[in-house]
């Protein structure tokens, strides 16, 4: 990971940045730190394996089958599990390594909530490059469909969404280890204990019409909801009855898929809304 | 027997002596088609030349030959039927029959055969007719290469492409139909041939099968139909080398089979059908050497059905192979391949040691509930069926193929 020496001479550098009076009201600090973050992390090799293994992984999915549906559907179990595994974990244990520099920046002239800001969008942009890479590059080669472009947004989606979970992790408790295990909870949680609990909602509630319901606990979970917005791409729904008819006319068509973006989104702000807050009040 | 012939042949020589030719269209001594059949006696030819004839119902009550030379067209401006035979022996060839009319009460159609035997019609073009072709208890009748286009309307209102009432021995071959309610629809019909039809896009059945027994139907094609192909309160249909596709949608199925019995149905495609094949009250039934290709549901077999085999299919790509709805098994697998089986084959002859359960615990659970579609190809649903094929629980313990194929077969 990041080493100090790397992460304190760029707290220097910033901050020599920040002490002049002059720069300091021009220049906005968030740039600066999402710049470093960026290059730091760009130089990982930690990222750039992941973007290698991605690549490997989707070009061999796309290239053991010869229909690239199949291959579409193999690399959405990747996409659902995967990214969103690591990039909590790798946002958590970039934090916890940065945290001389996010303590240095902290001392300097510089509003807390655009360090976590910061950080965060750094973060997003190197790990969003890794999965262009990594899965749009395949996608954009094998099957450059709608459905290819659905799966990618999703991806996307998660990575976003993953690390704001993984900030709202890190700054909850100053133990690494602690926040490691937060942030392996919440993909836990996301990925198997909220199916569970469905799986267990719906046998209570069978006797029940369910259908709206379902929509909102896909929307519940950013990981239900990206793998649904895959699948109906895929005419999935057409298995479905009337829930499927349901899911089709709202998460289906364009305007669906948006909105399914926007809620992704919208799970990506919270998180960080919160994150930013608990920072502010956070004695480092 | 030399009388006989010596009888016959003096009876054809005769045949041109009495058989007349009538010209009708412009120019020529029948402005109409209604004169000609005026005049026209049995056996008679008439042959009608390119034009627009609207002359409201034509009715046939001789057996006559009418011969379209070019398609001409015959309109019922949206009020009449267009032809109505009420006689035997009557052949209609090379018509282009549009806009018949529509009523709740009667069902008009293109061509309506009333009470006739061998009736053939061939080379036809139906355009925008409520119903197109209908027959109407009678026997033997051809019906080849007409092209019926419905225009989409809603199901109500609309009538069947090819629809035969009581009936026997009919010949329906290489029609294409589209547009219409049920592409072809068969009741009480026997001992008939559907080969070769194209049958798509139309709003219900692309093939709608009630009490017809010992039908055989081959090589055709159904796809994108509202809800595939329905056969039900039938026996002894036969069902060989036919195409079933793309009927996508909540109730949409390759074959429906519904209260069916001794049926044979081989060599099938099923591609990318919501349901590839559902059965319920079927009994009896051979599934053999059928392709299953990337439906949602391969099989569906309800409960009700027994005693059916299911031999020697390929399975690929399917959500879900079998489904059912109960416990008790009647039915048997046998000697399939199935692309999910897992097992091994340590003596190399072909077929898997180890039995292959087709129904996944998370079919049992969409049966019940399906609603969990929502959690389709999720992490969960895999752990599912992953622990559910170690110790099988909930899933039925005896529907299993025992000697399933390691290789597809061909």
């Amino acid at each position: 990971m990041k080493t100090p020496a790397s992460s304190m001479s760029a707290a220097l550098r910033l901050a020599a940045v920040a002490d002049t009076p002059a720069r300091a009201t021009t220049v906005n600090p968030i740039g600066r730190i999402i710049k470093y973050v960026l290059f730091d992390i760009l130089q990982n090799r930690i990222v750039i394996g992941y973007t290698l293994f991605l690549l490997a992984v989707s070009l061999g999915l796309f290239g053991l089958s010869d229909d690239p549906t199949k291959g579409l559907i193999s690399l959405l179990n990747i996409v659902l599990i995967v990214t969103p595994l690591v990039s909590a974990v790798f946002a958590t244990i970039h934090f916890y390594n940065s945290y001389e520099f996010i303590e240095l920046l902290a001392a300097q002239p510089v509003r807390r909530g655009i360090i976590v800001w910061g950080q965060f969008l750094g973060l997003v942009l190197a790990l969003e490059t890794a999965v262009c890479v990594g899965i749009g590059i395949p996608v954009a080669i094998y099957s450059p469909s709608a459905t290819g472009v659905v799966l990618l947004l999703a991806a996307a989606g998660l990575t976003v969404v993953f690390i704001a979970l993984a900030m709202l992790a890190s700054v909850c408790t100053r133990d690494k280890a602690k926040g490691i295990g937060l942030a392996l909870l919440l993909w836990f949680y996301f990925t198997l204990l909220y199916d569970a609990l469905v799986l267990f909602i719906m046998f209570s509630f069978a006797d029940y019409p369910l259908e709206k319901a379902t929509l909102v606990m896909a929307a519940l979970n950013p990981i239900d909801l990206a793998r649904v917005i895959v699948l109906l791409q895929m005419d999935i729904s057409a298995l479905m009855g009337y829930t499927g008819a349901l899911f089709r006319e709202w998460l289906g068509t364009g305007a669906g898929i948006t909105t399914a973006i926007a809620i992704l989104l919208l799970w990506a702000t919270i998180p960080m809304l919160l994150a930013v807050r608990v920072f502010r009040k956070k004695d480092l | 027997m030399k009388k006989m012939l010596l009888m016959s042949s003096m009876l054809l020589a005769m045949l041109p002596l009495c058989a007349r030719t009538l010209h009708v269209g412009a120019g020529f001594p029948n402005p109409t088609i209604s004169s000609a059949l005026l005049q026209a006696r049995s056996g008679d030819t008439i042959f009608v030349h390119p034009g627009v004839y609207a002359e409201g119902n034509l009715s046939i009550n001789l057996p006559l030959t009418l011969i379209g030379i070019d398609y001409p067209v015959l309109d019922g401006r949206h009020i009449d039927e267009i032809i109505t035979v009420n006689s035997s022996h009557v052949t209609i060839l090379g018509f282009e029959i549009r806009n018949s009319g529509q009523r709740s009460t009667i069902d008009i159609a293109g061509i309506k055969v009333l009470s006739s035997d061998s009736v053939t019609l061939e080379n036809n073009r139906l355009r925008d007719c409520n119903f197109g072709i209908y027959l109407s208890n009678t026997i033997g009748c051809k019906v080849i290469h007409n092209d019926v286009q419905g225009v989409i309307k809603e199901e109500q209102n609309s009538g069947n492409g090819i629809h035969v009432w009581k009936g026997s021995g009919h010949v329906i071959a290489e029609n294409h139909l589209t547009g219409h309610r049920d592409g072809i629809y068969f009741e009480f019909v026997t001992d008939s041939e559907i080969r070769e039809n194209m049958s798509e896009q139309n709003l219900r059945y692309g093939l709608h099968f009630m009490f017809s027994h010992n039908d055989h139907y081959h090589h055709n094609t159904f796809r994108n139909n509202g809800a595939g192909v329905a056969v039900m309160y039938s026996r002894q249909v036969k069902m060989t080398e036919n195409y079933f596709g793309y009927n996508w949608g909540s109730s949409a199925y390759g074959i429906l089979l519904k209260d069916i019995s001794d049926s044979h149905i081989w060599k099938n495609n099923f591609e990318h059908n919501s349901a590839g094949v559902y059965m319920e009250g079927a009994s009896r039934i051979i599934l053999e050497e059928n392709q299953f290709r990337e439906n949602g549901w391969a099989l569906r077999v309800q409960a009700s059905c027994d005693a059916n085999v299911v031999r020697r299919n390929n399975f690929f790509g399917n959500s879900f192979d079998v489904a059912t709805n109960g416990n008790l098994v009647l039915n048997t697998f046998d000697g399939n391949y199935w692309d999910k089986y897992e097992g091994y084959d340590l003596n190399h002859d072909g077929i898997g040691d180890l039995p292959f359960r087709p129904v996944s615990l998370y079919a049992v659970v969409v049966e019940r509930m399906p609603h969990a579609l929502m959690l389709m190809r999720s992490f969960i649903v895999y752990l599912m069926d992953k622990a559910e094929k170690i110790i099988p629980s909930l899933t039925p313990e005896q529907l299993m193929d025992q000697q399933p194929a390691m290789h597809p077969l061909v």
